[in-house]
């Protein structure tokens, strides 16, 4: 391995992966799997692994490694994975800038403290960027700007990384899973939430993570309310907080307020895309991150891109398996083994906010995911156009879910678009 | 406290969250209500009977690449000694190196589990 004072690092690789969570590091030994002999990975922070360190909760690694584990072992066994098969990796090293100018090649700019800017090339690319967090900016949150306003990662990172404390006493916006595992997390560490507020008529999180991270320590969830106001002067000292209508309006005069020093935000994620955009990588507004094919390719030959930069994953067992087909195709691009364009693409339809991959091929079997727009709490059905459907118990937004094509069902399709429907068992047998 | 007695929980084992309901007389359970499969009557049986969890922080660690060591229990333990243990933890150090895995307390609490290293943690390089 190679980390930031990175004497061995090459001027040019056949696969250059950029991040080192599980998507990058999946993606490396796919490309190795397939035939890229000299594989480099390149994070910006001082270890490889992502988001994953700083989930120390357990809950991953059930499908990919057989076991359930937490963030920081999963990102360690995946890091072993990709050195064992040699892989450079370097960290300290943040990518400024892709290029997929002429020809075959890309060329990297990377900075790091002990390289100054350097530039790599390659043959191939795998984006593997993550995601980063929505910020009150995005959010047009009303109030004063005082300081303790805080993402709920980076509070996660704070407190589970350096061991420091965002505050004493708690509210939380958002009820997606980074904000039930922090209410727990503060809660255990002696800071006080005073609750969790969620904008919608149900939990941004799973079921699972409302029992455990809440109800096991009686913090409340109040669904359809929000923040309408933040006070304090140079700390937050109160936050005002009101009940929703059904069109989403704050009733200001059912408002109430609530002192506390701190507000984490737990509003959900965006793929990170700006080497993305300069690159010229096609993005799907649905998703925020680049179309791509069914063997992770972007719009630009020889670019690939796997895990949250392509879309919103809640399981990293996910990410690691879509990100190794990511790398190896990254790997046959190398060898000269590419597979057959795909020949079908593939569009959201009913109840369905967006879909991965964008297009698949009749001849091989293939897993789309998605997410749902609204919760469908009863039986479900989805459906591959009208080639095939699978029935599930219910479908939620804060799910992934995933329907399976494969050849048996597709070959006697003549069509090139296939649309992806998640309805109501009821309703899909009326239809 | 009376004997007779109605519990729900939300049945987490898949996105449909049943409601579930537990009768129970004498702390045995006598009827349990409203799940929709085998696997949501084995979930409200084991959460009204025995409920467990799995428990991760950290512990402090000196001379290693971060001040902050993740752990977890080795196996899930009972949900209501998810707060001692964690505050049982406040006072452990560990000096670094740590390999992922590594025994730091054994039998916690008289729980059974053990509290061991969810990474491995390298020595800082001297300043
Ligand atoms: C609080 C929380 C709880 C979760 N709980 C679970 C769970 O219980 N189970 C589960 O399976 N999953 C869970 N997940 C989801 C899972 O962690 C993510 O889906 C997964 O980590 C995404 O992987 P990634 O590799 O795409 O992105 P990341 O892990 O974010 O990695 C991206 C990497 O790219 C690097 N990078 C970005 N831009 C550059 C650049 N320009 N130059 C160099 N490096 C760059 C970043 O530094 C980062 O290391 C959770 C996530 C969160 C946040
Ligand atoms: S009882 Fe069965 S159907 Fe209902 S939530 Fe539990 S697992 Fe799902």
């Amino acid at each position: 391995m190679i980390t930031g004072d990175a004497q061995h690092l090459a001027s040019s690789y056949d696969t250059v992966v950029v991040g080192a969570g599980p998507a990058g590091l999946a993606a490396a030994l796919g490309a190795r799997e397939t035939g890229a002999e000299r594989v480099l990975v390149v994070d910006r922070e001082r270890e490889a692994g992502g988001i994953l360190l700083q989930c120390i909760h357990s809950g991953f690694g059930l499908h990919y490694f057989a076991e359930e584990i937490t963030g920081p072992e999963y990102a360690e066994r995946a890091l072993e994975q990709v050195l064992e098969h040699e892989v450079d990796v370097l960290t300290d090293a943040f990518v400024m800038d892709i290029d997929s100018g002429a020809g075959s090649s890309s060329r990297l700019a990377l900075m790091s403290p002990s390289l100054g800017i350097t530039t790599v090339h390659t043959e191939t690319a795998v984006l593997a960027m993550g995601a980063r967090e929505r910020t009150r900016g995005a959010l047009a949150l009303p109030g004063a700007r005082p300081a303790g306003i805080f993402t709920a990662g980076l509070a996660q990172k704070m407190v589970n990384l350096h061991g420091y404390l965002p505050g004493r006493r708690a509210v939380i916006l958002g009820s997606g899973d980074i904000g039930l595992i922090m209410a727990r997390r503060l809660t255990l560490e002696g800071v006080e939430v005073a609750g969790v507020f969620e904008l919608m008529p149900y939990a941004g999180g799973l079921g699972r993570n409302v029992v455990q991270c809440l109800d096991d320590f009686d913090i409340p969830l109040h669904l359809s309310t929000t923040v309408v106001d933040i006070a304090g002067r140079d700390r937050v000292e109160r936050v005002t907080v009101a009940p929703v209508d059904a069109h989403l309006v704050p009733q200001r005069d059912r408002a109430w307020t609530i002192p506390c020093d701190t507000l984490l935000l737990s509003v959900g994620l965006i793929p990170e895309n700006e080497l993305s955009r300069t690159l010229g990588v096609r993005l799907d507004p649905l998703t925020g991150g680049p179309v791509v094919t069914s063997q992770m390719e972007t719009s630009l030959p020889g670019i690939f891109a796997g895990g949250n930069v392509v879309h919103i994953n809640d399981l990293a067992d996910w990410v690691s398996e879509e990100s190794l087909i990511a790398g190896r195709s990254a790997g046959r691009r190398v060898a000269g083994t590419r597979l057959p364009d795909d020949n079908i693409r593939i569009v959201p339809g009913d109840n369905v906010a967006s879909v991965v991959p964008h297009s698949i091929s009749s001849e091989r079997a293939h897993t789309l995911y998605f997410r749902v727009r609204e919760p469908i709490r009863e039986d479900a059905v989805i459906r591959l156009g009208s080639l095939h459907q699978r029935k599930v118990r219910a479908l939620v937004p804060a799910e992934m879910a995933s329907i399976k094509a494969a050849p048996r069902f597709l070959e006697d399709f003549h069509g090139d678009v296939l649309r992806v429907d998640a309805v109501p068992a009821s309703r899909a047998a009326a239809s | 406290m009376s004997a007779v007695g109605t519990a729900t929980y939300l049945c987490t084992s898949c996105p449909l969250g049943c409601r579930l309901e537990v009768d129970a007389a004498d702390g045995d359970i006598v009827e349990i209500r409203g799940f929709e499969c085998k696997r949501g009557e084995r979930y409200a049986k084991q959460e009204h009977l025995d409920p467990r969890r799995q428990v991760s922080t950290t512990v402090r660690v000196t001379g290693g690449i971060l001040p902050r060591l993740p752990v977890r229990v080795s196996e899930p333990v009972a949900r209501d000694s998810v707060r001692a243990i964690v505050d049982a933890l406040r006072t452990v150090r560990v000096v670094a190196p740590v390999r992922c895995g590594a025994v730091l307390v054994a039998d916690v609490l008289g729980t059974g589990a053990d509290v061991i290293a969810a990474r491995s943690m390298r020595r800082a390089p001297r300043a």
